[in-house]
């Protein structure tokens, strides 16, 4: 891990808690790490450890209950609702479970819809981003297929080709591989594994315990603290894992 | 986020709801094309009857036999012979601000030339009644007081008898039509003045000297009215004194008697007229108005289910980057689109049933340039005002929750 790179995100003992009636739920009691860019960071835990309220405050969606955030260099916690929204237009890119595309809106007018709030970029403009995310995941053959014409594999790559089509600082991805089976779910770590190859910046929150050999690093949470926080020294390939599974997995 | 984006986004969505968009539309389109065809009815019907009224002339008097009727029953003009030939004379020779003076007596029978019959009315008038009117001789000429002293058997008719009787083509003036078994000469054809607003024809009429109809036809010796015009409107009021003042004279009445006739100014008619025709238009703008609004509720109504069927999409669009006056600003446009397009959609409907009542009923139409772009903004207004409170909701929603929702 070359630690001489950029500090994209510094979480600052950040804790976040939710009225429930009379009683407060801790989500986050204390969280504090560093990320810089080009990492691969899994985080893994059981379920209620505060893995999506975690994602949800770096995203930029919730702001802590207390505690300092800094997304590349940029103090989130005070940030108004409009700022942060921007922010999650230039700096985020989000990977959803259900992989959340436009309904019958094709693969090249989803990957679009980020620039779309960013008057910054003409359509022109616009178009060929969204054409490149495409023929970086692998679908530039697949440009105007509808998204309900689509395998689920198919559609989460349209979901990352989105995410990675504003150049974000960082890629955020909430059990990505959660609804495909364990074939799809290898292919979409190949991609992610070719996207950290070229430098990019991604968080990774899963169930599944064997992704973390896959990432450059691993955070483990539990009742909403940091448990473990783990360099991986000895990344498995998941393109060879997946040519070593059988033909019919499941 | 500028606004050409913006629009493209919600035409978008729309496109992929077309059948819903257009089941939301037939409300405004329904709305839009009632208001803007009765609107054109009211209206029509109101600057026909001002037209006639100034082609009628408006400085005309009538006067008809028999008081004003308050409750109860009241016997028909026709049947009360108060007025007489020396009320009409001492108007015509007493008075300073009366231009011209005609008796008037009607009869209406069937007409007959050769093979062809029709059913008519004979209008026995003096000449003077050209003037009151504003009727003109087209063909021929119109009879002359030396006919009225002789009660001559002739006439001068209208142009819808004409085409009764003379559908040939033949040059009626010279012919000798029957009326009632009564032959007589045609000396001249009117001027056509086709439809009134009320529908009636204004052409269908044979008009005789006074004295022909009152003695060959009614055999009577009273008039059944009086028609006059003031030297000019302003005066019409000091007419109508002077001819009461004559009238009660003659007919002998004390000064705490009502009066035994009735006068009626052009311009009493024609304000009674246009108050009519004004609370009409009120009343059908009204009811058209009504489903303008039901129209509007509609869009409401669906842009709420949208919302709510979107939750997802707009919870999307929120992590992505969009702020919620954005998506404020997506769904105000989306139910602007519908119910502007409704209001294009509706406005051509509008027009094409107007045209169509116009064609098929003969109903005096006009649309008024205002109207249709009352509509417009009416419509506009109400895809916002409908649209606000399901955009607002839509822009309100968190993005965490609505991403999750199913
Ligand atoms: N909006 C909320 N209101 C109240 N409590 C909440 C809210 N969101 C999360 N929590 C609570 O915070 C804790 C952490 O939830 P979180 O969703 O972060 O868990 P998770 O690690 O993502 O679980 P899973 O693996 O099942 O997705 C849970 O106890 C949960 O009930
Ligand atoms: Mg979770």
């Amino acid at each position: 891990m070359a630690s001489d790179m950029k500090e994209i995100i510094r979480l600052e003992d950040i804790r976040r808690n939710f009225i429930v009636g009379e009683e407060t739920v801790h989500a986050l009691r204390g969280i504090s790490f560093t990320i810089r860019e080009g990492e691969f960071v899994t985080i893994v835990g059981t379920s209620g450890s505060g893995k999506s309220t975690l994602l949800n405050i770096l995203g930029c969606l919730d702001t802590p209950t207390s505690g300092e955030y800094f997304l590349d260099g940029v103090s989130v916690r005070t940030m108004g609702k409009n700022a942060r929204a921007t922010l999650r237009n230039r700096k985020i890119g989000f990977v959803f479970q259900n992989y959340n595309l436009l309904p019958k809106t094709t693969a090249v007018e989803n990957v679009e819809l980020p620039l779309m709030y960013n008057s910054a970029y003409s359509a022109a403009q616009r178009r060929e981003k969204a054409v490149q995310a495409l023929i970086a995941v692998g679908l530039g053959d697949r440009l105007q297929h509808k998204s309900n014409q689509m395998s689920g594999g198919q559609m989460q790559r349209v979901a990352i080709a989105r995410a990675l089509v504003n150049d974000p600082a960082v890629i955020l991805a909430d059990e990505a591989t959660g609804n495909l089976d364990t074939r799809t779910s290898f292919e979409i770590l190949v991609l992610l594994q070719k996207l950290h190859a070229e430098g990019k910046t991604i968080i990774f929150v899963t169930h599944n315990p064997e992704i973390p050999q896959y990432a450059s690093r691993n955070i483990t949470l539990r009742d909403g603290h940091v448990t473990s926080d783990t360099t991986n020294a000895h990344i498995l390939s998941a393109a060879s894992a997946l040519a070593n599974l059988p033909i019919n997995d499941d | 986020m500028n606004f050409t984006n913006l629009f493209k986004i919600a035409v978008r969505a729309l496109a992929n709801n077309k059948l819903r968009g257009f089941l939301t539309m037939l409300g405004i389109i329904i709305g839009v094309a009632s208001v803007i065809t009765m609107l054109a009815i009211g209206q029509g019907s109101k600057r026909s009857i001002q037209r006639e009224i100034s082609e009628m002339g408006s400085n005309m008097i009538m006067i008809q036999p028999g008081g004003e009727m308050r409750g109860g029953v009241r016997q028909s003009a026709e049947d009360m012979q108060t007025l007489t030939l020396s009320d009409y004379e001492d108007i015509v020779n007493e008075t300073r601000y009366v231009a011209a003076t005609s008796p008037s007596v009607n009869s209406s029978g069937q007409i007959i030339y050769g093979a062809n019959n029709a059913p008519t009315t004979v209008y026995g008038i003096s000449p003077d009644y050209m003037q009151i009117r504003q009727y003109k001789v087209a063909e021929g000429d119109m009879f002359t007081e030396r006919d009225i002293l002789t009660a001559a058997k002739v006439c001068v008719i209208g142009q819808t008898v004409v085409d009764n009787l003379f559908p040939g083509g033949e040059n009626p003036v010279g012919k000798v039509i029957r009326f009632q078994k009564l032959p007589f000469r045609v000396v001249g054809v009117l001027q056509s003045k086709g439809y009134n607003s009320m529908g009636m024809d204004q052409d269908d009429l044979i008009l005789a000297p006074y004295t022909t109809v009152q003695k060959k036809i009614l055999a009577i010796t009273h008039l059944q009215g009086i028609n006059c015009s003031a030297l000019e409107e302003k005066y019409t009021d000091q007419a109508i004194e002077e001819i009461s003042e004559i009238l009660r004279r003659n007919h002998k009445l004390n000064p705490t008697d009502e009066d035994d006739f009735t006068i009626r100014s052009q311009q009493e008619l024609s304000s009674m007229l246009t108050t009519t025709t004004d609370m009409m238009t009120v009343l059908l703008a009204a009811v058209a108005g009504i489903s303008l609004v039901v129209g509007g509720i509609g869009i409401m109504n669906i842009m709420y289910v949208s919302v709510t069927e979107r939750t997802r999409e707009i919870g999307l669009r929120m992590s992505i980057g969009a702020k919620g006056r954005d998506i404020l600003a997506q769904f105000l446009i989306e139910s602007v689109l519908i119910s502007v397009t409704g209001g294009l959609i509706g406005v051509v409907f509008g027009v094409g049933a107007s045209l169509a009542v116009n064609a098929i009923a003969h109903f005096p139409i006009f649309i008024q340039p205002w109207s249709v772009l009352l509509s417009f903004v009416v419509c506009t207004a109400t895809g916002i005002f409908f649209g606000w409170y399901p955009a607002k909701k839509a822009a309100q929603l968190d993005p965490i929750e609505a991403i999750r929702y199913e």
